[in-house]
């Protein structure tokens, strides 16, 4: 049910709510390594999607008929079959997996900018036609566009894996979780519970449009973390560390197994000595990595270019303006190799790019869909995504970061009089008119004369996008892409994405604490 | 049995499941349809319809435990899927506490009426629900000319299921909601663009307020920001309003959960019968409230809901207790989910409660943030209104609030006597003294 709160545009690390598994999908079995090698004959692989789906392109251009049929002047459909799945260590044990199956296809209509929208869970000529002359119903009239003849549009494969997930059976996962169990409670005597999840996707998706584009994609991901609670002198504190992206299981090797044992226990332990900062404005600093966030939500919402459109972004007027120092530069880019925010193809058809958001200071482009880029009338950007079959595509960030810039770590710490060095997040969001943005600082430092000094916990941060754009006073070269499980929710829908930045300096923003 | 069909596939499914060599299933089946509209510069942006299935299965075999789900109902796959699901269970460790709840937990008695389907809803035509958006959007452009946009939407649904348990439970739901409203962007010179949104959801179709009221609301909310700026840090006293108070709320609802005590992740373990906020509040869970979005008889495991006191006059009287959890703990399992959560309603509205406040601030929403179960610390983002002398002096934004739930809710100095009707948490505005607010 569509609620008002779900509209609110936000983003979370973590894989709470993800439902998930333990099996070979049975759907799968048929024919998984040529599903997975997308590499190779094209007309070969796109014949194996329509084998999949069990369609043909009669059958789709029949469909697409009925779609137009009330004067439409564009469709689309949009074929997904996803297998999620999910297994659990706590207490010890790993005693709990989980698995969810989604099959079906979206059929979306346009008229202009407006969008008539239906999806059926049932692959068949029947009911197929009849979602599409549902969705046809945006319009009024009768068809005056006919579809064209499909042609394959091949893309490059920016998440290659070794291993598909279909291939993994429970039985070579639960060792995983097994030794991070065993890592965390020898690594600190502290250390009271360990909650170990291991998570991963397949979805295959097969898109055809009214104007003749086919294509098809082969989406994998992997996700494996930690959550442990340690107890000392009575105070008990929690937190956790995962890795995640598009990814097969060889990513998880020995030393990244490791790595999210020992980061999760390290992240936890710190919280014993953290104190709250005073409250108000200060100067932060803002560590290399996921604090790309920053940037999630103090521009890239606002880029996307549904809000500017509409006119209710904050940068609704700001293109080929200055938003920032020139040595500033922002780019969603969706073609970073097994990022968990990369794609391959748009969820509209149209191929993936680096997308600049700001270039050297200067505010050059929004991330468009199919409907914003007519309006604009530019070239799509490949930012139209969607979180399933379910549901319409829109503008979205993919992986949203900044390049390096001309200082160092060190000259920007040393810089500091009285601040923050965030370093840990769990989430943030953003009004998209008023500019306000928040994010929440799991755990950081305070800085006082050039100097981190005390440990600091739980506090959110807020400030205005295009106010905080021109406070970035330094930038440095150590740049760093996050890899924890980022999600992003906007109108109800959620995607993967990811973020990264260098160190970065803002001069001031205001830190949630305690007043003296 | 009110829908044969869907009640027959559960039992094949739960036969099936024991036939793979699972030793107790629990099956749900649900269907939904869903219409929603959105619309916008006096047409239609969107139209979307919809009606999706899902089965999902909790098997149990030989103490072992996996839950899985599917909307490929055709039965060959759904074969293949179930047998699977019972081998891959087998992978898992054996653990004591897993079985289906306790039949005694089950509830007696669901022929109360609990007001939540309304036999009307077939009858609605897609013309009405466009005539009902059409004119939200027609009453909020008309109410200011600084309107920059505003969108206004209107959705309808209905849901049903089935649950079948192998050790004997059978339960059935069905209801509706409509949601309408609008959202609305305004002008504020060159410093933003602030926007506000006001939806109403109801059970019942007959039962939402008129769309003039809606759109009218909504750009209310939107021109009432105009202005907005930071104030120096400071200690506060803070009004919640009633829409945004669950946020807070939740802070205690959270860690009350059997899961969190067991996990050692709750500020509340150990403090049953102890005093953890006001004499003001007094949090109570009603699953029988008619026409209410979490009212129910039974919750996702089968367990029979009960109205119960969580906090009483401040004093923690229950955790909520599922079954595996509460197993896991040795205690019995009272239903782990809260459903239409009420408060003990003050007998002051929001004006009078503003108008007796020297210096504060109204808070109309919150933006980002968290709270963290395991110690109680929080901080959010804030939106919201200056309070000087018992009235509204200008709009709040970019602001946080920041504390310790341990301590926080006894800071709880007036409860409004304002329910918010549109939601299943009925919180009413709250009143907090010496909030710790953050800004210039």
């Amino acid at each position: 049910m569509s609620h008002p709160i779900s509209r609110r545009e936000f983003i979370r690390k973590g894989s709470k709510g993800m439902i998930a598994t333990a099996l070979i999908p049975y759907f799968f079995k048929a024919d998984p390594i040529h599903a997975f090698t997308i590499a190779g004959d094209g007309a070969q692989n796109l014949q194996h999607y329509y084998n999949h789906f069990g369609v043909d392109e009669k059958l789709i251009r029949q469909v697409m008929d009925e779609a137009l049929s009330r004067g439409g002047d564009y469709c689309d459909l949009y074929f997904e079959h996803k297998v999620s799945q999910h297994i659990g260590l706590e207490d010890n044990d790993v005693n709990r997996a989980y698995s969810n199956v989604d099959f079906g296809v979206g059929i979306r209509v346009l008229k202009g900018d407006q969008t008539g929208y239906s999806f059926t869970e049932e692959i068949t000529p029947k009911a197929m036609k009849q979602a599409a002359r549902t969705a046809a119903n945006i319009a009024n009239g009768s068809a005056n566009v006919t579809p064209q003849e499909l042609k394959l549009r091949e893309h490059p494969n920016y998440y290659p894996i070794k291993t598909p997930w279909e291939m993994v059976k429970i039985d070579a996962k639960i060792p995983y979780l097994q030794t991070i169990n065993s890592r965390v409670f020898e690594l600190d005597p502290r250390v009271i519970k360990c909650n170990v999840y291991f998570s991963n996707g397949t979805a295959m998706i097969l898109i055809a449009t009214s104007e003749g584009v086919v294509t098809f994609d082969y989406k994998p991901m992997g996700q494996l973390g930690v959550s442990c609670t340690a107890e000392q002198n009575g105070q008990r504190e929690q937190n956790g560390f995962n890795l995640s992206g598009r990814r097969g299981i060889e990513f998880f090797t020995p030393e990244n197994v490791e790595r999210i044992a020992t980061e999760s226990v390290t992240r936890t332990v710190a919280l014993f000595d953290a104190v709250k900062p005073e409250a108000g404005e200060m100067e932060v600093v803002l560590s290399a990595g996921s604090s790309g966030i920053l940037l999630h939500e103090a521009i890239g919402h606002g880029m996307e270019a549904d809000f500017n459109r509409k006119q209710v972004s904050i940068f609704s007027d700001k293109i080929n303006k200055p938003v920032a120092e020139k040595f500033v530069t922002i780019v969603d880019d969706g073609t970073n190799p097994n990022i968990r925010g990369s794609i391959n193809v748009d969820d509209e058809g149209n191929p993936t790019q680096k997308t600049y958001l700001v270039n050297n200071g200067i505010l050059e482009s929004y991330l468009h869909d199919r409907i914003s880029s007519q309006y604009y009338n530019v070239a799509p950007t490949g930012s139209g995504r969607r979180q399933s079959f379910r549901h319409v595509p829109m503008p979205r960030m993919r992986n949203t970061y900044m390049l390096p810039g001309p200082h160092t770590r060190d000259e920007i710490i040393k810089s500091v009089k009285n601040g923050l060095l965030a370093e840990d997040f769990t989430n943030g969001q953003v009004a998209i008119g008023a500019g306000d943005f928040t994010f929440y600082v799991k755990s950081g430092y305070l800085i006082q004369n050039g100097e981190l000094t005390k440990p600091v916990k739980d506090v959110n941060i807020i400030g205005n996008g295009p106010q905080v754009l021109k406070d970035i006073v330094m930038v440095a070269n150590d740049f760093e892409m996050t890899e924890g499980g980022w999600t992003c929710g906007k109108n109800g829908q959620s995607v993967p994405v990811s973020m990264g930045l260098p160190t970065v300096k803002v001069s001031k923003i205001t830190v949630g604490g305690v007043n003296s | 049995m009110k829908n044969k069909s869907k009640a027959d596939l559960a039992q094949w499914a739960m036969e099936y499941t024991i036939k793979c060599g699972a030793d107790e299933v629990a099956v749900s089946l649900s269907n939904s349809r869903e219409i929603e509209i959105e619309f916008r510069e006096q047409k239609l942006e969107k139209v979307k319809e919809s009606t999706q299935n899902a089965l999902s299965l909790n098997i149990y075999t030989q103490k072992r435990f996996s839950s899985h789900s599917t909307n490929d109902l055709r039965k060959d796959a759904l074969k293949s899927f179930i047998e699977e699901a019972v081998a891959s269970t087998k992978y898992l460790t054996a653990d004591e506490f897993r079985t289906l709840p306790d039949p005694k937990l089950y509830p007696k008695d669901m022929e109360k009426d609990l007001h939540i389907f309304d036999n009307g809803y077939d009858k609605i035509e897609s013309p009405d629900r466009v005539k009902i958006a059409q004119a939200i959007e027609a009453a909020a452009m008309a109410q200011s000319d600084q309107i920059i946009s505003t969108t206004a939407g209107y959705s309808d649904g209905m849901y049903e299921s089935v649950k079948v348990h192998s050790n004997g439970f059978l339960g059935e739901s069905r209801s509706t909601s409509f949601w309408a409203g609008a959202e609305a962007t305004v002008k504020d010179g060159d410093s933003g663009r602030p926007a506000d949104w006001f939806y109403a959801g109801v059970r019942y179709h007959a039962d939402l307020p008129s769309p003039a009221a809606l759109g009218q609301e909504a750009v209310k909310r939107a021109l009432r920001k105009v202005g907005q700026r930071k104030i120096n840090s400071g200690r506060y006293t803070m009004i919640v309003e009633n829409r945004s108070a669950a946020r807070l709320l939740n802070m205690l609802i959270s860690p009350m959960s059997a899961r969190s005590i067991q996990q050692k992740r709750s500020f509340l373990d150990g403090m049953l019968d102890q005093k953890i906020a006001s004499d003001k509040l007094t949090i109570i869970d009603d699953p029988f409230v008619e026409k209410g979005f979490s009212s129910r008889f039974f919750d996702s495991e089968g367990i029979a809901t009960r109205h119960r006191v969580i906090i009483e006059k401040g004093v923690l009287r229950q955790y909520l207790i599922d079954n595996y959890y509460g197993r896991k703990l040795g205690l019995e399992p009272n239903s782990g989910s809260a459903t239409n959560v009420m408060l003990d309603y003050g007998d002051q509205s929001l004006d009078e409660l503003i108008k007796g406040v020297d210096k504060g601030i109204l808070v109309t929403s919150f933006i980002g943030g968290n709270s963290n179960s395991t110690t109680g610390d929080f901080s959010f983002g804030i939106v919201g209104q200056f309070i000087e002398n018992g009235t509204l002096v200008h709009a709040v934004n970019e602001m946080n609030i920041s504390g310790n739930g341990k301590s926080f809710f006894n800071q709880l100095s007036a409860v409004g006597n304002d329910p918010y009707p549109y939601s299943s948490w009925r919180m009413a505005s709250l009143q907090f003294d010496d909030v710790e607010f953050s800004g210039l």
